[in-house]
Parts: structure tokens; sequence; C-alpha cells
């Protein structure tokens, strides 16, 4: 999350908009956003309904046995369309944002330019 | 005759601890260390290896050297604790569901409508719409969207 912020520029020249999602409430994200200076959109949902509509739902991987999601990163392009995905295999393993722009960059051509 | 402190014994501890607490309070921050715990194994390894030397000399050389017995603990800890981390970090935190259902490449992302960090709800459709937080008008050439575990 953090390195994401960091390029957060490189994503916005492209306008590529940054959009995390979780089961945590809107409140505890404000501040945690608050906290770390995290500026880009955190999307609260919190009986985890769009994360079972991705199939992302990791049960009892949270605190106290909790459903939370899985980590994974999907990269939409303007037309809605699904253009890459990462779908890691361990919490620790996370896109980085350099592998994200690499991809935006390379499906660029071939996408609509969604002006 | 007064025998020798055995020094090695506790810097190959103290290394051993570092490595068990320094993943989660310091390495995680950044990829090259998160993603493999490569700094962390080799603190192990310089601990095992110092905590090998001091157990091999209060051994060998019980009249020069202390450390018998709180050596042999002293290692055990060690050992218990690298186990303990080894079976987080290469097992554990890799028990992760295997999403077979979730949309694929060239699919429509499954639309939404989930509250952002101030309470407003937002959808994709609005994502696509706007380019980065607070500007509206042109629209995005792109959504990336980072499901993550939330913090606790």
């Amino acid at each position: 999350m953090r390195s994401f912020q960091q390029r957060l520029t490189d994503f916005n020249t492209r306008a590529v908009r940054v959009v995390a999602i979780s089961v945590d409430a809107p409140e505890v994200t404000r501040q945690h956003c608050q906290k770390l200076g995290f500026t880009y959109t955190f999307l609260s949902d919190p009986n985890a309904e769009v994360i079972r509509r991705y199939d992302l739902l990791h049960q009892g991987g949270g605190p106290k046995g909790a459903d939370i999601a899985r980590p994974a990163e999907f990269l939409i392009d303007s037309t809605g369309t699904i253009r890459w995905i990462n779908l890691t295999d361990s919490v620790t393993v996370r896109a980085r944002p350099e592998q994200v722009l690499k991809a935006f960059d390379d499906l660029k051509p071939a996408a609509p330019s969604g002006a | 005759m007064k025998r020798r402190w055995n020094f090695s014994l506790w810097a190959g501890f103290l290394l051993v601890v570092l490595g068990l607490v320094s993943y989660v309070t310091f390495f995680v921050r950044f990829p090259i260390t998160r993603d493999f715990p490569w700094a962390n194994l080799l603190l192990f390894f310089t601990g095992a290896v110092l905590l090998g030397k001091g157990l091999i000399q209060s051994f060998r050389q019980p009249e020069l050297y202390r450390g018998k017995i709180l050596g042999s603990i002293l290692a055990a800890v060690s050992l218990a604790g690298i186990g303990f981390f080894s079976y987080g970090l290469f097992y554990l935190v890799r028990q992760l569901p295997s999403s077979a259902a979730a949309p694929r490449l060239g699919q429509k992302a499954p639309d939404f409508t989930l509250s952002d960090q101030n309470g407003k709800p937002v959808t994709l459709a609005e994502l696509l719409a706007s380019p980065s937080a607070g500007t509206a008008g042109a629209r995005a050439n792109g959504v990336l969207l980072i499901f993550y575990r939330g913090y606790w």
C-alpha cells in the first residue's frame, strides 16, 4: 500500500485510478490513511459481498477467524475490461507498482484510448 | 580457575532474536526483504554459527568456558524460534484460497458500490469516470483494484 502511494504520481499521469478494497470499516480505513498519509481511494466491503463476487474470500484468514480478502490486484481498462491480474500465492508477495505500470504501458496500444 | 564468559553464545542468541523480530518490525516494509526473508535467514545463519561455536567451546573446554546448560537452553530456544518463523513465513502465508472463479482476463470487471474512507458510496463506473481521487470530468484510462487483507 505504501509503495503505491510513493508511485501515485506515475499512476496519475497515466490517468490510472488506484483503489484499495478490504473488509475494514470506512472509519478504521480513514484513520489508517491519515496516519500513513495515503491519499488514494480506499473502499470498504465489511460483509465481503464484492470480495465474494470476485472469488477472493479468505475464510477465517483474519483476526479471530474473521473472513477477509486474499491479496489480489486487477487492472481494468477504460471500457471496464480486466486487462491484467495478479493472484499471489503468498501473503508476503504483492504486486509492485512498477509491475502494474509496466503492465499498463504494455497493453496501452491495444486498449481503447478512453479519451 | 575462573572460567571465561562465553560471548559467542549470547551474541548468537541475540542475532537469532533480532532475526525473529526484525521481519515484522522492519524488513516487511521493503519488497526486496519482504518477498523472501533472506535478511532474516542471514541473521539466523550467523546466529546459529555463533551459537554452535559457543556450544563447542563449552562442551570441549568446560574448564575454560561457561555455558553448557545455559548454552543448550539458548540453542533450543533459538531452534524453536527459527522453526516457528519458518512455519509462518514458508507455510502459513501460502495458505490462500485458489480463487479459481475470480474474474478472468478479457472479462468485464463485476460492478460494485462500496463506501470510501469518507463514507461516500462509490461505484466502479464512477471510478472509471474520474482519473484520480477528487477529480471528475475526464475519463480514467484505467482503474487498479488492490484487494488487501486489512489492518489489525
